[in-house]
């Protein structure tokens, strides 16, 4: 669809989270707890974080939660009986206030979960979450989606976009059907907004530093360059954090929980970050240091995913670079690999 | 600085070692770990009052163990977690290069363990009076606050393990946690996976952790594990007369009794 | 509440406790059948783990139980088991575990009216506390649906 401009106030966001949670609806917003930012149900305005740059973890957990049950089963006499969850048991959500990095994530995890055999507890969560992400006015060092095709004011995978024009306007982009459909609930509180409002000048500024078909392209070609891996990589000590604050990293593990009678299985996040991802059970690693695993890293993203799912694996976050505890900063190492 | 650089540099040089690991400039405001092998690399090297991180994990890591013999750059932590892992018979005496930057800026090398041993015993190991503080309020709490407290904590935990790749003495090739025949601790990062793991990891610590702090400083979700294992310092300390990484020929105060361990909770 | 029949796992030594307990049967001493003993062969061998997966599978209280000091079948694997106690025991009482539900004794072969005492006290004792609410909310039968804790 053609997507419709109005103006909101601000004075009226909170009406929006009232109206939607008295509709029932979960809505889940970053909340600052601590010194981290997290993705949480929340009931009203105040208690979201709006004004901080990035939540600490990506938004995927709405759709790809990081313990998930996907099956039941009992133990009766010698069969076992299993009871499958219905992965349309979920209820209409409202992603609100994330930035448009976590909502073009979703388009990387929409092409990984959604090729066949399709996920389907993926894509129901994903098709009942409707995305409110707000632009970005700040960004910092770590931030590069301008380098990976996204932007400050990127829209998409965002169902509405919101973006601060004054003090208290807000310019509303309602850019898809699902996000028409909830605009319904609000929009009284909206207002014409008029075409020629310049939406690029209230978003920050996000410099270009490398050339993505460069990175592509020497990505590819550098499987083999042993050297340049461990280079970048020797001061990485393989835990998974990168890939967990990650909104685009989908790798599961499948774990049983049980009594001697009943159990569980569970779908978890898992990471090719760990030396036990590809550990075999005869005991040989194909990916046995983790130099090798920095280069999965690197290209499952920037090149299997481009040349197999026609997304790019990368939106230019920085999470990644901002967790990591040992200082893996990404977008230096592409930079040095668009550069090679 | 420029000592530090000279000195890594005539060390590489004369082939005294193949890589030294040191700081050097990290992303905006960081610091970071560098692995210094040519005397191009070497002149990279700093030493701010950012440098505080313990290097001395890197120790064990199989890529950078390969490089060929080191030289480190250590703090007191550092050279805590070295003569702690010399006591587990992870490193041998004269097997890695040590330097130490005084106060006053000048480097100390320390030629043995023996001379580790008698720096340690006149540095200042305890924890810092703003962790000790945390520790107290904690203590001061009721038992359910505590659980309520704790649980909140590892609520937040993703599971990433950050805490046990940046510690020193995590260093066993199949962790507890990675063990799946019987799977001691569940894999999941729900609640009971997560109190488990973090009350497997401190036992495992007891006694051997040199309080870095490296476990809180890698948490991406900010989780004061610190403390779980330094409230374990001082027990440790008067009960059994033990601490952590001060002698490289150590016995591990939990693999060995005194007949007299006072007790007050058997009946 | 008043229908609230403790759970009680006993971790024994099969050298000293064990013996004893069966003294305390072979001597016709009643003591209350809360309790599920578990044999090992030293409490040496009783980890901390294996004390969190009792209450993890809904246990309410924990008896740890062998052999008295210089007593042991092993010379020192209760003195080794005793040092590990204390760190555990330091440990639990932080992470807010309620220490009060784990008892630690020493009971020697000889001492099954000692056994059936620690038995029925520590029952008496966990009954007036009551279901350990904490850990059932975490235990691992709150993932398996139906079965969430037959204490509600």
């Amino acid at each position: 669809m053609d997507k419709e401009l109005k103006i909101l106030k601000y004075s009226d966001l909170s009406k929006l989270i009232e109206r939607f949670r008295s509709k029932g609806f979960p809505v889940l917003a970053p909340v600052q707890k601590g010194k981290v930012i997290e993705i949480e149900p929340v009931d009203t305005l105040d208690t979201i974080a709006l004004d901080v740059l990035l939540s600490t973890q990506s938004a995927k957990k709405a759709a790809f939660p990081k313990v998930e049950k996907v099956l039941e089963y009992t133990l009766e006499k010698a069969a076992v009986k299993q009871t499958a969850i219905d992965p349309n048991a979920y209820a209409e959500t409202i992603l609100f206030g994330v930035r448009p990095c976590d909502a073009s994530g979703f388009k990387s995890l929409d092409a990984i979960f959604g090729e066949a055999p399709s996920d389907a507890f993926y894509l129901n969560k994903k098709e009942k979450t409707t995305i409110i992400s707000f632009s970005c006015p700040t960004a910092d060092d770590y931030c590069f989606c301008t380098s990976v095709g996204g932007g400050p004011g990127y829209t998409a995978g965002s169902d509405i976009q919101f973006t601060a024009i004054s003090k208290d306007e807000l310019l509303v982009e309602i850019l898809t059907e699902k996000g028409k459909k909830l605009s319904g609930l609000f929009n009284d509180l909206l207002t014409d907004a008029s075409p020629s409002i310049d939406k690029e000048k209230f978003l920050a500024d996000v410099k270009v530093v490398f050339d993505l078909d460069k990175v592509i392209s020497n990505t590819t070609a550098a499987f083999n360059s042993a050297e340049l891996w461990l280079d970048q990589s020797l001061r990485c000590i393989g835990c998974g954090a990168c890939a967990f604050v990650c909104p685009t990293c989908a790798c599961f593990d499948f774990q049983d929980e049980q009594n001697t009678k009943k159990g569980v299985r569970l779908r978890l996040w898992d990471s090719c970050g760990f030396s036990l991802f590809t550990l075999h059970t005869s005991g040989h690693n194909p990916r046995e240091v983790q130099s090798q695993r920095w280069r999965q890293r690197i290209m499952h993203k920037f090149s299997y995913m481009p040349e197999q799912l026609k997304v790019l694996g990368c939106e230019g976050c920085g999470r990644c670079s901002r967790a990591c505890p040992v200082d893996m900063n990404i977008k230096e190492h592409l930079t040095s690999i668009a550069l090679q | 600085m420029n000592e530090l650089i000279n000195k890594v540099t005539k060390l590489l040089n004369d082939k005294t070692i193949d890589a030294f690991i040191g700081y050097g400039q990290g992303s905006t405001d960081r610091v970071r770990a560098i692995f210094a092998r040519t005397v191009e690399q070497a002149s990279k090297l700093i030493y701010t009052p950012a440098c505080t991180f313990n290097l001395s994990g890197y120790l064990l890591k199989h890529e950078v163990k390969h490089l060929g013999k080191l030289g480190i750059l250590a703090n007191v932590a550092a050279l805590r977690s070295i003569m702690q892992l010399a006591s587990e018979f992870q490193i041998k005496d004269g097997e890695v290069y040590i330097l130490f930057v005084n106060d006053d800026a000048s480097l100390t090398e320390f030629s043995d363990f023996q001379s580790i041993e008698a720096f340690l015993e006149k540095a200042n190991i305890d924890i810092t009076p703003d962790e000790k503080a945390r520790i107290e309020k904690i203590e001061a709490m009721s038992v359910s606050e505590r659980w309520e407290f704790w649980n909140k904590e590892f609520e937040k935990c993703i599971k990433c393990y950050a805490c046990r790749a940046a510690c020193p003495m995590c260093y066993c090739h199949r962790c507890t946690t990675d063990v799946n025949q019987p799977q001691w601790i569940p894999v999941a990062s729900h609640e009971r996976g997560n109190l488990d793991y973090h009350l497997m990891r401190a036992m495992h610590l007891a006694g051997r952790c040199i309080n870095c702090g490296e476990c809180a400083n890698a948490c991406p979700m900010d989780i004061p594990l610190n403390l779980l294992t330094y409230q374990l310092i001082d027990p440790i300390k008067t009960g059994f007369g033990a601490t952590a990484g001060m002698k490289a020929d150590a016995v591990y105060a939990l693999s060995t009794f005194k007949p007299d361990d006072k007790e007050n909770f058997i009946i | 509440m008043q229908d609230f029949e403790p759970k009680i796992v006993a971790f024994v030594c099969n050298w000293c406790t064990y013996a004893g307990a069966d003294l305390t049967g072979t001597s016709r001493t009643k003591y209350a059948a809360n309790v599920k003993i578990i044999r090992f062969p030293c409490t040496g061998r009783i980890d901390f783990m294996i004390l969190m997966k009792a209450f993890e599978n809904g246990a309410d209280g924990i008896i740890v139980s062998g052999c008295h000091p210089n007593d042991c079948h092993y010379s020192t694997g209760n003195f080794h088991a005793r040092r590990r106690w204390i760190v555990f025991r330091n440990l639990m009482n932080f992470t807010g575990i309620d220490t009060e539900r784990i008892l630690f004794s020493w009971v020697s072969a000889a001492e099954g009216f000692k056994w059936a005492d620690v038995v029925n006290n520590t029952v008496a004792k966990i009954r007036e506390m009551g279901p350990y609410e904490n850990y059932n909310k975490i235990a691992v039968s709150t993932l398996l649906k139906e079965e969430v804790s037959n204490h509600e």
